[in-house]
């Protein structure tokens, strides 16, 4: 835990605002803009506001303990917090992929899953007869093998560099497992980090737009008849389905 | 025992573009119809919350659900075909409107030379210009002859455009002016056109289906304005500004009370005896009864994959030989070929790339169809360059220059970096039709029905690998001229990969043309085999241009409702 704090002081909250643009400090409530972009120690506290909202979205529907552990200290390697701005732990991606994994998604539910299941060309795309939730499942475990194997500690007690190195040796097929893909897996991690980085924060990643704000997206917007002969750039702060909602 | 109902008028199987103008213009003329349409209901105000990438683009809400069917795919013969488990390289519409709800609304009008291939390429170039196995063919119908339904489906749909600057070399003459005028430049836009414009090329604004202004159709349907929005393809329209079936043609049927929806209603077969159709089988999905619809005429108006399904499964037509080129369903399927397209990166300047519209965006047609020499190249045809402002949504678009790391650090900072500094040049290259490349029903595979899935069997030939370099090589020039610090263009072309997505352009299977001995039907789309059954849809298309397809369809569904008008008056025959 304490190298997380030391990771989390290293935003420069400065830095974060002057690249987004916005006055973030008196408009955010919700508890990531105070809890992840931590004041520096000469800064003043989190509005009081803060710990009042409860995000109720943050209980795991699939993942175990140990899992969601994993999966947040890979999707931070895969997406840092930085000077630029929060990561994919500050954003809440683990979250994300455990609400995704408990779905239809999680279940292929849309995919064609009937058999027989032969191995194909590359050109051919998926042919395995495995679920997302189980490739996770079993992917986590070999992770956790893994690193246990090469540095004798679990993946998210690893140091940043020993994570990247676990990361890349599934990344590059170098860890032999028989039931899935470690790169197919590796592909399908970095994947859903950026959709929970990027997608609505309705489905419990991108907390307070913050994922938004990095790129200068402005979400959910009704018009942009205005902006799209403009030549200057044009930052406009982001709204999200929610805002949509209490519009009607 | 199916349950047997009264016979009507038509029975149209698929309620999309094709089978809503033909619904339109049916009831219009005082016949009953019955639309068979097996997903759901759909109107503008589902889209409520659609500014949602992850579920409308990444989980593919208004696509067909692929448990239940899905199509088998291989690069050639030699190899076992396996099913498109998730989606990739296309995406498949579903429910009312169909591929005309998530479509973005580019509507070309195919070139004279599309329409007379082959003659024309002969004409040219000699036969020997044609390479071994592929079997391009006209199509039985001149750009002249459909020019009428082009403009009937642009008048309907409020397609907003200009002229294209090259319409007099290509013999592309138009009878009207687009309703509606071109869609707002966007600082990209103007770049590429100077850039264009130096190179002496003539780009001309997409004609566009997001409507530029506020726009009565003929049949009196009023739809407001493009907002700009960014949220198209893919996408519902939660304004009614893109031209949808639903917002178009498919009220006008049902207001006539003679055209009726069914939904959930999966059509398995087209009944026949001696050479006629006596209506469809059909299974209410939602209690499994299985119900037969009689019908005086038949009219397929689904996809590509399942027009092409339907009659292999309802053993209607002959079925096509890939060995002796012979039997006409399953024929000539092809696709469209994007490689050759340009990346740049500008350090100093940025774009307002969260803003856009599905077909917002430059074309330019310089190097597509035969607008040029063909003399010292190793390939027919050609294909459109372009720029695009769609609107570029944030997990999709993660633009980087070439040696960049795909995760990590690195990669944060270049793709946040470059999300608003980078543009394309994109190019959408024409697909020709090969003796080798076909649909056909796969041995193995099923659907939720226990009916075969359809199989594909095509790959990228050198034609298309020509192709691509040669339009790389001028999108890259364009992109210099633009200005941008780095430039990348794509030039090779691997194999034909299911995986990602390249485009929903699929067509062939029940093509057209002159002769019952090269094609299933028509030029009005009529079987020649089955004179009371027609198939509307990309499907008729000989090989594909580089162009979108739908304005094609659109023209072709028009004079496919013109042709059925007739053949129920005149009570029966072939139509050609």
């Amino acid at each position: 835990m304490a190298e997380q704090d030391n990771q989390e002081k290293t935003y420069s909250r400065r830095k974060f605002l002057q690249n987004t643009g916005f006055a973030l400090g008196g408009l955010i409530v919700g508890g990531i803009a105070g809890s992840l972009l931590k004041p520096e120690p000469e800064q003043a506290a989190p509005p009081p506001a803060a710990d009042q909202q409860r995000d109720f979205n943050q209980a795991f529907m699939f993942f175990t303990q140990e899992q969601f552990r994993i999966v947040e200290a890979a999707t931070e390697r895969i997406f840092p917090g930085d000077d630029l701005g929060p990561g994919a732990k500050a954003l809440g991606v683990a979250y994300f992929i455990d609400h995704q994994l408990a779905g239809d998604y999680g279940f292929n539910a849309r995919d064609y899953m009937q058999g027989p299941f032969f191995p194909g060309e590359k050109v051919q795309g998926y042919q395995g007869r495995l679920r997302r939730r189980e490739i996770y499942t079993i992917a986590l475990r070999e992770m956790q093998n893994y690193s246990m194997a090469t540095y004798q500690k679990n993946f998210a007690d690893l140091t940043p560099e020993q994570q990247d190195e676990v990361l890349r040796a599934f990344e590059e097929d170098k860890v032999k497992i028989t039931t899935v893909s470690p790169s197919g897996f590796f592909k399908m991690l970095v994947t859903n980090t950026l959709e929970g980085v990027y997608a609505d924060p309705l489905y419990g990643g991108n907390r307070n737009m913050d994922g938004w704000r990095l790129k200068n997206f402005p979400g959910n917007q009704m018009s942009y008849v205005n902006v799209i002969e403009q030549d200057a750039f044009q930052k406009i702060e982001p709204a999200s389905l929610k805002d949509h909602l209490s519009h009607s | 025992m199916a349950r047997k109902l009264p016979k009507v008028d038509v029975v149209i199987v698929g309620v999309g573009w094709g089978g809503g103008i033909i619904a339109s213009e049916l009831t219009k003329a005082g016949l009953n119809v019955v639309g068979l349409e097996r997903g759901k209901e759909r109107v503008t105000e589902d889209y409520y919350m659609v500014h949602d990438e992850l579920r409308y683009a990444l989980r593919y809400e208004l696509m067909q659900d692929l448990s239940k069917e899905t199509i088998t795919f291989r690069s050639n013969e030699k190899i076992r075909a396996l099913p498109m488990r998730t989606y990739g390289s296309f995406l498949l519409g579903d429910g009312i409107g169909g591929a005309g709800v998530h479509w973005n609304g580019w509507t070309f009008r195919f070139m004279p030379y599309d329409f007379q291939i082959r003659s024309q390429t002969i004409e040219r170039y000699g036969e020997k210009k044609i390479p071994p196995g592929m079997t391009i063919q006209d199509w039985g119908i001149t750009y002249d002859e459909l020019e009428p339904y082009f403009d009937k489906f642009e008048q309907m749909a409020g397609i907003s455009g200009e002229d294209n600057p090259l319409a007099e070399q290509m013999k592309a003459k138009r009878s009207n002016k687009y309703p509606t005028p071109p869609m707002k430049h966007s600082p990209a836009m103007r770049l590429f056109t100077e850039a264009a414009q130096k190179l002496n090329l003539h780009p001309y604004t997409i004609p566009s289906a997001n409507l530029s202004a506020p726009y009565t159709n003929p049949d009196g349907i009023a739809r407001a304005a493009c907002q700009y929005c960014g949220f198209c393809e893919r996408f519902g329209c939660e304004y009614g500004a893109k031209a949808d079936p639903v917002v178009t043609v498919i009220p006008v049927a049902l207001k006539t009370g003679k055209f009726q929806i069914r939904t959930y209603s999966n059509v398995r077969r087209i009944l026949h005896t001696g050479g006629r159709a006596t209506g469809v089988l059909y299974v209410d999905v939602t209690t499994g009864e299985e119900i037969e619809q009689p019908a005086d005429i038949v009219v397929l108006t689904s996809y590509v994959f399942n027009n092409t399904r339907l009659l292999l499964l309802s053993k209607l037509g002959r079925p096509y030989d890939p060995r002796t080129g012979k039997g006409v369903i399953g024929k000539n399927y092809a696709y469209q070929v994007q490689k050759g397209q340009a990346t740049g990166f500008f350090e100093n300047k940025e774009f307002n790339v969260f803003a856009g519209a599905g077909s917002l965006g430059m074309y330019v047609d310089d190097f597509n169809g035969d607008n040029f020499d063909h003399s010292d190249v190793n390939f027919l045809h050609g294909g459109g360059i372009n720029i695009l402002q769609l609107g570029k949504r944030p997990i999709q678009n993660n633009p980087v220059p070439k040696g960049t790391p795909t995760w990590g650090k690195e990669f944060k900072a270049a793709s946040i970096k470059y999300y608003t500094r980078a543009l394309t040049v994109g190019t959408q290259g024409a697909s020709l039709p090969y003796q080798h490349h076909y649909l056909d029903l796969d041995p193995t595979y099923k659907d939720a029905f226990g009916d075969p899935l359809m199989r594909i069997t095509f790959d990228f030939e050198e034609q298309d690998r020509e192709l691509s370099r040669y339009l790389a090589t001028k999108s890259e020039e364009i992109m210099k001229e633009m200005g941008a610090d780095k430039v990348e263009a794509s030039k090779e072309l691997g194999p034909y990969d299911i995986t990602p997505y390249q485009s929903t352009h699929n067509t062939g299977g029940v093509i057209m043309g002159g002769s019952p001995d090269t094609s299933a039907v028509n030029n009005y789309l009529q079987m020649w085999d089955a004179e009371n059954v027609f198939v509307v849809g990309a499907s008729a298309f000989a090989h594909n241009s580089g162009y979108n397809p739908t304005g094609t369809v659109g023209a072709l569904a028009y004079r496919a409702a013109e042709g059925i008008l007739k053949y129920h008056q005149a009570g029966g025959g072939l139509l050609v």
